[in-house]
């Protein structure tokens, strides 16, 4: 059997907070596998934000191990953690952190230009994976002249660009109404069923009921890990909804 | 990351807030423009004093006769005549390291021809007189030493007497009157423009010594052949200083004076004194350009302060950056590309500011100016090395912040 995509053991994470030790994970041994849908929930200051940043190698964990892909990522340099970052995961953020006056196709050609792709490969494979997210005619939109769940998919073509392992969404639905959260989570969802890993950190009950598994964490680390066997249909929901309004 | 993206980056980061990019650019375009204006200017000055050098002569010794005592009160230079014609003509035959030493006597009146007068000095001089001056004729030709020795009335005359007489006629050939006595011009002298001293060489008439010792001055000044200064040229290849000991050595043992006695005689040594000046222009070039660069330098401290805002309120796009894959040195040549980028594109601006200011000042004030490309070029890498220096600073802080503050940064 192929080995867990994801293994952290006794993952630790110590900081200070205004001249007080915070400990914010303490002790977290997960594994997820290759193409899992997993949703990490948790009270505010339960340890999942900061278990995200370590999945994502923006962040350094205290102690303990964590391997992506088989690769120790828990002590690599800090160019090592980049490339990581640049190739193997795609980052989905609540407010979507897309570059403002910048072109949708250049906010996702942004990971390629890290990685030495030349410029028609950059925007050949930007414009593939925008018009995989549906939005092949707001290539040369800028971000303000996009609706929220346009940006959100802008986000989720450049976290794929780099044809990523993982794909890591921080609350990815947190500033979206429900309709729009319904067809963000049914990209998600349907990058998953295309065997894509994703790690979702929401606080939202209904969120995390689109995914296959449930971690969830409290003071830093995890109570409870179970699977749900039949996850909601967000497409469904979100066609279902579309007639509800249009009723 | 290659260079050419973050140049991409840099203009567009710099397009986004125009006002505060040209702004900041002012202070380099002021910067660069006054280095080069104030260069200009210097070098200017300073070429003016090389041309007064030239037209000096080079390895030029003016002999003068020096002070003497009169009943215990010293007189000052020249006030009683010590040297003679012979003093020039022993220089020429004994020291070795002379090219030519002539005498010259002066006198001045009123000159007539064609059909104006003109009050001017005339020196009586030796035909070496023109070779010790490095100076040419312009048209016709020189006395020579038959003409000396036949004190014969001919004359060779300066740019500025031929017009003031002759207007644009040919001189050669026309008569002139010093003080009553009929000259025939026989050649006109090249054109030497004003000396240090602001006189205009030009304005002078040269004729045979004996000439004017004879014809025109009359029995007073003939008596011991004293002549108002000496012209020494030295060989280029002879040293000064040596030639300088040789004709003291020579003129103290032909006046009889004794160990203890000073000099009669005065050496003066034209081209140190010009040199003095030359360097003192030169330092003051080097001023001007410190100062100048002074406002190059609070140009470069703009960027900085500039650029240290820019990261402080990109520091969430940085963030992003790096958690696509950007590594510290990518962020780092970001914005220190940027600041290159301000740096040069105002010091290009500048070069057309300090290029159009040169010329404006040499056409207003009426100063010379002298632009040269190499002070542009070292005004341009100077404006590039300061955005390096004043950039990297805000660069490296860009480059050092954690990924996860970075994104979080309010």
């Amino acid at each position: 059997m192929e080995p867990p995509l994801i293994i952290t053991r006794r993952l630790t994470k110590n900081y200070h907070l205004e001249g007080y030790p915070v400990h914010a994970l303490r002790g977290v041994s997960v594994e997820i596998g290759a193409g899992e849908f997993v949703a990490v929930m948790g009270p505010s200051g339960s340890g999942k934000s900061t278990f995200m940043n370590l999945l994502g190698c923006l962040d350094r964990p205290s102690g303990g191990e964590y391997l992506l892909a088989g690769e120790r990522a828990s002590d690599l340099s800090g160019d090592a953690l980049a490339a990581i970052r640049n190739r193997r995961v795609g980052f989905v953020f609540q407010n979507f952190n897309l570059l403002p006056r910048t072109s949708a196709l250049e906010n996702v050609e942004l990971p390629l230009l890290y990685c030495g792709v030349p410029a028609a490969e950059r925007h050949q494979r930007a414009r593939a994976k925008l018009e995989e997210v549906g939005l092949g005619d707001r290539m040369h939109h800028q971000p303000s002249q996009l609706s929220g769940g346009q940006q959100q998919r802008v986000a989720i073509a450049r976290a794929l660009v780099n044809d990523p392992v993982l794909i890591l969404a921080d609350e990815p639905t947190g500033a979206l109404d429900t309709h729009t959260s319904c067809e963000v989570m049914a990209l998600l969802q349907q990058l998953n069923r295309g065997g894509m890993t994703v790690v979702l950190v929401t606080h939202e009950q209904e969120i995390a009921s689109f995914a296959h598994r449930v971690i969830s964490f409290r003071d830093g680390r995890v109570v409870e890990d179970h699977r749900i066997d039949q996850p909601n249909d967000a497409a469904a929901m979100a066609a279902q909804r579309q007639q509800e309004l249009e009723a | 990351m290659n260079l050419l993206a973050s140049i991409r980056i840099a203009l567009r980061a710099l397009r986004v807030n125009k006002l505060r990019s040209s702004l900041t650019m002012l202070g380099i375009i002021i910067g660069v423009g006054a280095v080069i204006t104030m260069i200009a200017v210097g070098a200017g000055a300073q070429a003016r004093v090389e041309e007064q050098i030239r037209s000096l002569g080079s390895n030029l010794i003016i002999i003068l006769s020096g002070s003497v005592s009169s009943s215990g009160a010293r007189l000052g230079f020249g006030s009683q005549r010590t040297i003679t014609e012979d003093d020039a003509y022993a220089i020429n035959r004994e020291v070795p390291a002379v090219q030519a030493a002539a005498p010259a006597l002066r006198g001045a009146g009123q000159v007539s021809g064609g059909n104006n007068n003109w009050s001017t000095a005339f020196w009586g001089v030796s035909p070496e007189y023109l070779e010790a001056r490095e100076w040419n004729i312009a048209a016709g030709k020189p006395f020579g030493q038959a003409d000396v020795q036949g004190s014969a009335k001919v004359a060779v005359i300066g740019e500025t007497v031929s017009k003031n007489l002759f207007g644009d006629a040919d001189p050669i050939g026309q008569v002139i009157r010093v003080n009553k006595v009929p000259l025939t011009v026989i050649g006109v002298l090249e054109r030497k423009g004003q000396s240090f001293g602001g006189r205009d060489q030009d304005d002078v008439i040269l004729m045979p010594i004996s000439t004017a010792r004879n014809r025109i001055m009359g029995a007073a000044q003939s008596k011991r052949r004293t002549v108002n200064n000496i012209s020494v040229k030295v060989r280029e290849d002879a040293s000064m200083a040596e030639a300088e000991e040789d004709i003291r050595a020579l003129l103290r043992q032909r006046h009889r004076l004794q160990a203890g006695q000073n000099d009669d005689f005065f050496l003066r040594n034209l081209s140190e004194v010009l040199g003095a000046r030359e360097e003192s222009s030169r330092i003051m070039t080097l001023l001007l350009a410190a100062v100048a660069s002074v406002s190059l330098l609070v140009g470069g401290i703009g960027i900085m302060n500039i650029m240290l805002v820019s990261v402080t309120e990109r520091t969430r796009e940085i963030g992003l950056r790096m958690a696509v894959g950007a590594r510290a040195r990518d962020i780092l040549t970001q914005f220190l590309v940027e600041a290159i980028t301000l740096a040069l594109i105002g010091g290009l601006l500048g070069v057309a500011l300090g290029v159009a200011g040169s010329y404006a000042i040499g056409q207003f004030a009426g100063w010379r100016i002298a632009l040269r490309p190499e002070s542009i070029a070292l005004a341009v890498g100077f404006a590039g090395v300061i955005g390096i220096f004043f950039g990297f600073y805000p660069a490296r802080k860009a480059s050092r912040l954690l990924p996860i503050e970075a994104l979080r940064y309010e």
